[in-house]
């Protein structure tokens, strides 16, 4: 990529939403140019973790079943936000996600019928053939064949944001610095999940104990100029998408496999052996959002999911091996808990479990009575060894915080007037959509409706 | 199998074991082909299960290029190298007579061993049998020219006897192996299952990265194996059906060989040849300029003979037509005969050995697809 040469839209950040963005710039007539932080095995940031699309569509349609109308799909996320959203700026990705499929096929992607564990989304989300990898994989192989630029391993450091208007991001690469001017921005360089120091701002030092599940890229940069230069803020730096995950993960990266899917089957306990939460609350894939929070809040962060016997083998396959016992007391000693408080908590369980007919795929009878927490759903006694266990970590996913734009996917600055030539895609502006909690294949949806937007924009802007 | 080479296939296993678990919780490649459903079927892999996921993989290289794990991922995930390897352990652990499947570590050598010992030995019978100046002379395709240099009798009996041990030992090696699948053996020739298998197998289902092609030679989808695949593995069943045209021709209704050019057999092995150069031809090409990341180099040997000798066949079989009725005629059969002696000879301990497990694994594939998934709860 030349450096020294102005192009019409530079783009900052090659996930999902900056390559939307590129692509619909680029052909619209606009030269574009894309930098991305990551070394190319690493392209698409969060994307490239990412497997599906929730998607509005009214009759069944390549890959989606039956039809999930736009009510629904705003119900869906009024529920999970619990009304932390902009709802003009919502419905205006929830609407356009029925034109994605179409546009996404044209640029390469392909889709598949979810099989096995998925099958249950098929009606709401529609599945990239091979995952986000293979989806980042298409759009770069588009971009690069439509004549996008493209600079990877090159961090922006600043960016020069003068009332509003940009003027050039200086960027770092292999050491050396250089200024690119462009006419305009799309930034897409996604949230602050990856800046530990920034996560201990937020959280305090519990941060600390928090697994980063996706690319170790998104240190929040641009970001924090940005907000630092007068763009005006939106959610809060507590607010992201944060799932319980195997202790064991990788400090980055873990992606999909490090989920543990037996929760519902058993019940979790923290450091002191106690239960803390309703393991039966709602079925696992409506509930896995909200437990790292959980988790977050439990002494040291970690907490232990512990199942028996009747439930090995009943759930998703997790990565990492559970920890087998053939008595409590020894699951106890291999988490380094006090034996006789974990068996103390299950006995006490086991008691207060009430006589039901389990069924995993329904909400079902089994539940305890007299017991705090409760566990409403699918309760059994811990009774059968060998009994297994999984360590538990926070895991965070994505951050929320981020800039507000308008419906035209321009940055607002402080006093509500927008930028005049920066616009904002994906992650970085998805806290307007998504004020808290999440719902699966949302961010994909934000983040495609914003990027195309942002690409047409922007180049409507140089050809003005 | 020497008990120097026996940790190779456990190590193997250990790490497919590794691998399998971070695939069957990832599961994002599962609309590729069938190696993937196959798996999310299973908790656990004993080694059984490992082969037959190898060899239902047709190598086609989609899943690395979207594997979020690949290297330089900590995990280190290559999926497409660990079961290429797996095989290759296949082939040797189910191998017949065993000590043969030595065979499968210095396969290029051996391939070509093999070729200059076929030549060789078809020039000696038909210097010892013959007059070794018939060999040199020209014949008119009325003289019977073939029969001149080689007796009927003694080519039907060398290469029946190479054929009949090829294909006992084929089904020496699907003995060994199909039952360590767990499968019955009466399950396999069961009609719905063999059906599918064979479509898959006649149509190369699986080559096709889920519908784009696969990611062969590189990370463009692309149909390009799959062709030349087909052109090899069809010129070759033509010239087995023109061999067996022209047995029937011999024998039912005594007509002898030469043929005329316009004769069914001469059209068919025609055909055929031309399908045995530019096919693998192709497969040669595409296997030079494919991505190294997606092979085990250990093979390479072991892939190229097996291609080579089917392009060696088709080249000298054309040849042969070309020169039939001159003096060049003798030489070019005993070229042509000896390179499909060590062909034959070399069928059970080379690469066409991934037809037998690939199309068992295929069987396998359909037989478990009918049964209930099991029960493992919901992502």
């Amino acid at each position: 990529m030349d450096f020294t040469r102005v192009y019409d839209v530079l783009v900052l950040g090659g996930g999902n939403a900056g390559l939307c963005a590129a692509i619909t710039a680029r052909e619209a007539g606009a030269s574009v140019a894309i930098v991305d932080a990551a070394p190319k095995h690493l392209r698409g940031g969060n994307s490239r973790h990412t497997r599906n699309m929730r998607t509005m569509h009214t009759a069944p349609v390549g890959p989606m079943t039956d039809a999930y109308p736009e009510e629904e799909y705003w119900d869906d996320l009024l529920k999970v936000t619990g009304g932390l959203t902009d709802e003009a700026l919502a419905r205006r990705a929830i609407r356009q996600t029925a034109g994605h499929l179409p546009w996404m096929i044209g640029h390469g992607v392909r889709f598949q019928a979810p099989l096995g564990g998925t099958l249950h989304l098929s009606r709401t989300n529609a599945f990239f053939l091979g995952g986000g990898k293979a989806l980042v994989n298409a759009y770069y192989a588009a971009a690069e064949k439509l004549g996008v630029a493209v600079s990877y391993e090159t961090e922006v450091v600043d960016v020069e944001l003068r009332d509003g208007r940009f003027g050039s991001a200086t960027v770092a690469r292999h050491g050396a610095e250089h200024r690119i001017a462009a006419k305009c921005v799309v930034v897409a360089c996604g949230g602050f999940e990856s800046n530990l120091a920034w996560l201990r701002e937020a959280w305090g030092p519990p941060a600390d104990n928090f697994i980063v599940r996706g690319t170790p890229h998104n240190m929040g940069r641009v970001l924090k100029v940005l907000l630092a230069k007068g763009a005006k803020q939106v959610s809060d730096a507590t607010q992201g998408h944060c799932v319980a995950i195997d202790a064991r993960s990788p400090r980055y990266d873990g992606g999909i496999v490090t989920r543990v899917d037996a929760v519902s089957l058993g019940i979790v306990v923290n450091r002191d052996a106690e239960r803390f939460y309703d393991e039966g609350e709602d079925f696992w894939p409506k509930r896995y959002a909200i437990w790292g929070r959980l988790v977050a809040g439990q002494p040291d962060q970690i907490a232990y999911s512990i199942i028996d016997a009747k439930s090995m083998g009943k759930f998703m396959p997790p990565v990492f091996p559970p920890v087998r016992a053939q008595s409590l007391g020894e699951l106890a000693a291999a988490f380094k808990l006090d034996a006789a408080a974990l068996e103390r908590t299950v006995r006490e369980f086991n008691a207060a479990v009430r006589p039901g007919t389990f069924d995993h795929t329904v909400f079902d009878d089994c539940r305890t009575q007299g017991l705090t927490p409760a566990k409403t759903h699918w309760a059994r006694a811990i009774d059968t060894p060998p009994f297994f266990g999984y360590p538990l970590r926070p895991g965070i996913t994505f951050t929320y915080l981020g800039v507000a734009i308008d419906d035209r996917a321009r940055m607002l600055m402080d006093d509500g007037k927008p930028s005049a030539n920066v616009f904002a895609a994906g992650e970085i502006m998805a806290g307007n959509v998504l004020g808290k909690g999440y719902l699966a294949g949302i961010g994909m949806a934000i983040g495609t409706t914003y990027g195309r937007i942002a690409g047409a924009e922007a180049a409507q802007l140089v050809r003005a | 199998m020497s008990g120097r080479e026996a940790p190779r296939l456990v190590e193997l296993v250990e790490e497919a074991q590794r691998v399998l678990a971070i695939c069957n919780a990832c599961r994002y490649c599962e609309g590729y082909c069938a190696v993937f459903p196959a798996l999310e079927r299973r908790l656990a892999f004993d080694e059984s299960d490992i082969h037959y996921l190898a060899n239902l993989c047709h190598n086609c290289g989609s899943c690395l290029y979207a594997c979020q794990y690949a290297p330089p991922h900590e995990f280190q995930l290559n999926f497409p190298r660990l079961l290429a390897q797996v095989r290759k352990q296949t082939y040797k652990k189910y191998a017949w007579p065993a000590f043969l499947g030595a065979a499968f570590e210095r396969n290029g050598l051996l391939a070509a061993v093999a070729t200059v010992a076929g030549i060789a030995l078809v020039f000696l019978l038909s210097a010892l049998i013959a007059d070794p100046a018939r060999l040199f002379a020209a014949y008119s395709d009325a003289q019977g020219s073939f029969y001149a240099v080689i007796p009927h009798g003694v080519m039907v009996t060398v290469f029946g006897l190479a054929f009949v041990f090829a294909l006992f030992s084929f089904a020496m090696s699907f003995a060994r192996f199909w039952p360590d699948t767990g499968e019955r053996v009466g399950d396999f020739m069961a009609p719905p299952a063999f059906s599918s298998a064979t479509w898959d197998a006649a149509g190369l289902r699986y080559l096709d990265g889920g519908g784009d092609g696969c990611t062969y030679p590189d990370e463009k989808p692309s149909f390009a194996r799959r062709r030349f695949h087909h052109l090899a593995f069809y010129g070759f069943m033509l010239c087995f059906a023109a061999t067996t045209v022209a047995t029937i021709y011999h024998y039912v209704f005594g007509i002898r060989a030469p043929y005329p050019f316009w004769s069914l057999p001469v059209i068919l092995g025609t055909l055929g040849g031309v399908g045995l150069l530019v096919g693998p031809a192709g497969l040669l090409w595409l296997k030079y300029v494919r991505d190294p990341d997606l092979t085990d180099r250990s093979q390479t040997g072991m892939d190229v003979a097996f291609i080579a000798l089917l392009f060696i066949t088709g080249l000298t079989g054309l040849v042969l037509l070309a020169v039939r009725e001159t003096r060049g005629m003798g030489i070019a059969l005993v070229l042509h005969l000896g390179a499909v002696l060590a062909l034959f000879v070399t069928l059970p301990y080379g690469k066409m050995v991934h037809a037998l497990y690939r199309f068992a694994a295929l069987v396998r594939f359909h037989i478990e697809r009918r049964r209930p998934l099991p029960e493992i709860g919901t992502e």
